[in-house]
């Protein structure tokens, strides 16, 4: 006969203890369609949320200054994305460390991105068919020296912050560009044209499925954190756990968005990392709470459990 | 005592070499009890017999609306597997372009908000019961990757939605992400490989926990109330001490 | 339901009143579950004499 542990065998362990009736199956059952019941009524009522996705057609056509800012903003290297640092490119503009210990610079560029390349100077080139002002520009510019085109780059970007419309194009004060005006203003038909779009989506192959391009390119511009502000998303605005609309967010990460609210976090440049080792460590406190004093006696403290098995205990006291 | 006789039995019996003309090996309970089969056979019957898996009877106790919170989880989580099962056949762009696909990604919505209610409901309801005590510790704990397997699987169904929120999730997830050094091996901004995650991968461990979870409940029984403790017959050798 | 939700603010808590509501009906269903009387079976008394 093999020993049994105290909690297997269950006649030892509930000794003293009456037992009732019980229709497990059914409780399930009622359980099941219970919910079946709710989810379905807030389905037909309440429906789900489902803002449609922003696209760098729309950006373009709402805000052709400020996509054409961005736009130069790549070609030069200054933009959020070409100076990110790992996973995406050296440099370390947006890596996040905690004194000796980074381990975002430690595990390298894995999802090469080469901004000037790949959001400008890539579709470009593949949007030269029958326009020979487009290639012979390009051409210009693939030749300057790297000099070169930074002074034509810094001259544009200084200029597009007294930038108009005119005639639907972006238009700025004359200056000594070279051929980054056409290239921009290339750039910015194509992306009015959708074209954009789908060359950041698909400048490798047929098939694809992975977004990061177009996504790094829109975030680096005002108009798409714009949209996100107007709907209350921003980390700063408890973001995290909101959804658009009137409908309930993820109030699960209560606890996770509430560090990006007070100090320190709120303002760190490694605020992100702070967070995920705050919340690891709390989490290893949830997982561990059985053993740890204090936070496992505070059930017997606190006696709520009174309140559940208050019946048992006035069984207990006759 | 309550497990089920018969099968499992380690009782050595003098039986014939081979089975009765007319029966099979199985039919004799005793001859067939070596090997690992019949091992895994014994400690499951001894932790888990069919009538702890399906028991018609509870402890007094047990009857406070405070223990029905999991099981309407699992209800809960039934409804988001169906609900996602239709999404998933029906290709990720269905529920944009009809009102039955949107109305089944409304199912999928509530299901899930009423999956992480009633999860959080049942994690305070252990928490203030103290659920870990005599020996349940590891039911707390896998209970507590449970949820937090729940919140990563949840944040990666709102990245496959293909939508504004979506994208705008990605975007800011991306530097949490990227910070612990795993935005390499896990691109929040890589819709195809957030897709098999979060509609292959998590589900699949997450299925598989909540079985575990349900086994360790099932085998040990419910806990019993602070208060009255378990207090072990001083003169049975199987006992081996107070509550855990 | 697209439209803007309506926010609650106190001090550093900017809540939604979704959110808000979604929560505040979970500590309800918390304390209604610890008071509220459980049906008990009607063989109940029998029970006892059942063991």
């Amino acid at each position: 006969m093999s020993a049994r542990r105290p909690g297997i065998d269950k006649a030892d362990y509930y000794r003293g203890i009456r037992m009732t009736p019980y229709d497990l199956i059914k409780e399930i059952a009622i359980a099941t369609v219970g919910i079946l019941v709710v989810v379905l009524i807030l389905s037909a009522v309440l429906s789900s949320p489902d803002v449609p996705s922003a696209t760098i057609q729309a950006w373009a056509k709402a805000d052709p200054v400020d996509f054409v800012t961005t736009a130069a903003s790549e070609l030069s290297g200054q933009s959020t994305t070409a100076q990110y640092g790992p996973p995406y490119t050296s440099g370390s503009g947006s890596t996040q460390s905690i004194g000796p210990i980074e381990p975002e610079v430690w595990a390298g560029v894995h999802i090469p991105v080469d901004a000037p390349l790949d959001f400008v100077l890539q579709p470009l080139s593949q949007a030269t068919v029958g326009d020979q002002t487009l290639a012979s520009a390009l051409n210009t510019f693939n030749d300057a020296s790297a000099g070169q085109q930074a002074k034509w780059l810094n001259a544009y970007t200084n200029a597009l912050g007294s930038a108009t419309l005119v005639d639907n194009e972006v238009s700025v004060p004359s200056g000594s560009y070279g051929p980054v005006p056409i290239l921009m203003s290339r750039l910015l038909s194509l992306a009015r044209s959708g074209g954009l779009d789908a060359l950041l989506l698909t400048s490798d192959h047929f098939y694809q499925t992975d977004y990061t391009k177009p996504l790094l390119f829109m975030n680096d511009g005002g108009y798409f954190v714009g949209l996100a502000q107007a709907q209350d998303l921003t980390g700063s605005q408890w973001g995290m756990m909101n959804e658009t609309g009137r409908y309930p967010g993820q109030a699960w990460l209560w606890l996770y968005t509430l560090w990006y609210q007070i100090p320190p976090f709120n303002t760190a440049s490694n605020g992100d990392l702070l967070v995920v080792v705050v919340m690891t460590i709390l989490s290893l406190g949830l997982l561990l709470v059985p053993f740890i004093p204090g936070v496992r006696d505070i059930p017997r403290w606190i006696p709520v459990h009174k309140l559940i098995w208050r019946e048992h205990y006035r069984s207990m006291t006759k | 005592m309550s497990e089920a006789s018969g099968l499992g039995s380690s009782r050595e019996v003098p039986r014939p070499a081979g089975p009765a003309p007319g029966t099979s090996r199985t039919d004799s309970p005793g001859v067939d009890d070596r090997g690992w089969t019949a091992a895994v056979r014994r400690r499951l019957d001894g932790r888990l017999p069919l009538e702890e898996v399906l028991p018609t009877r509870q402890p007094a106790f047990v009857g406070s609306w405070v223990y029905v919170f999991g099981v309407v989880t699992i209800a809960a989580l039934v409804w988001v597997l169906v609900s996602g099962c239709v999404l998933a056949f029906m290709g990720s762009a269905w529920w944009h372009t009809s009102s039955l696909g949107h109305f089944f990604n409304s199912i999928h919505f509530w299901s899930v908000q009423m999956f992480f209610i009633f999860m959080v409901l049942h994690l305070w309801g252990q928490y203030w019961g103290a659920g870990w005590r005599d020996g349940r510790a590891k039911t707390w704990m896998v209970g507590v990757v449970l949820f937090l397997i729940s919140i990563v699987t949840a944040f990666t169904g709102y990245l496959i939605q293909q939508n504004f929120d979506s994208q705008w999730i990605a975007l800011n997830a991306k530097d949490a992400v990227n910070s612990t050094g795993l935005g390499g091996i896990f691109n929040v901004l890589n819709f195809g490989q957030m897709y098999g995650i979060h509609v292959m991968l998590f589900p699949i461990a997450l299925t598989l926990l909540v079985v575990l979870h349900i086994v360790q409940v099932r085998s040990r029984g419910v806990v019993r109330p602070i208060g009255d403790p378990y207090v072990p017959d001083s003169g049975e050798s199987v006992s081996t001490g107070g509550p855990r | 339901m697209n439209g803007p939700a309506p926010y609650l603010h106190w001090g550093f808590i900017l809540i939604s009143l979704p959110n808000l509501i979604l929560i505040a009906v979970m500590v309800l269903l918390f304390v209604v579950a610890l008071i509220a009387p459980f049906p008990h079976n009607r063989a109940k008394h029998r029970d006892d004499d059942d063991e």
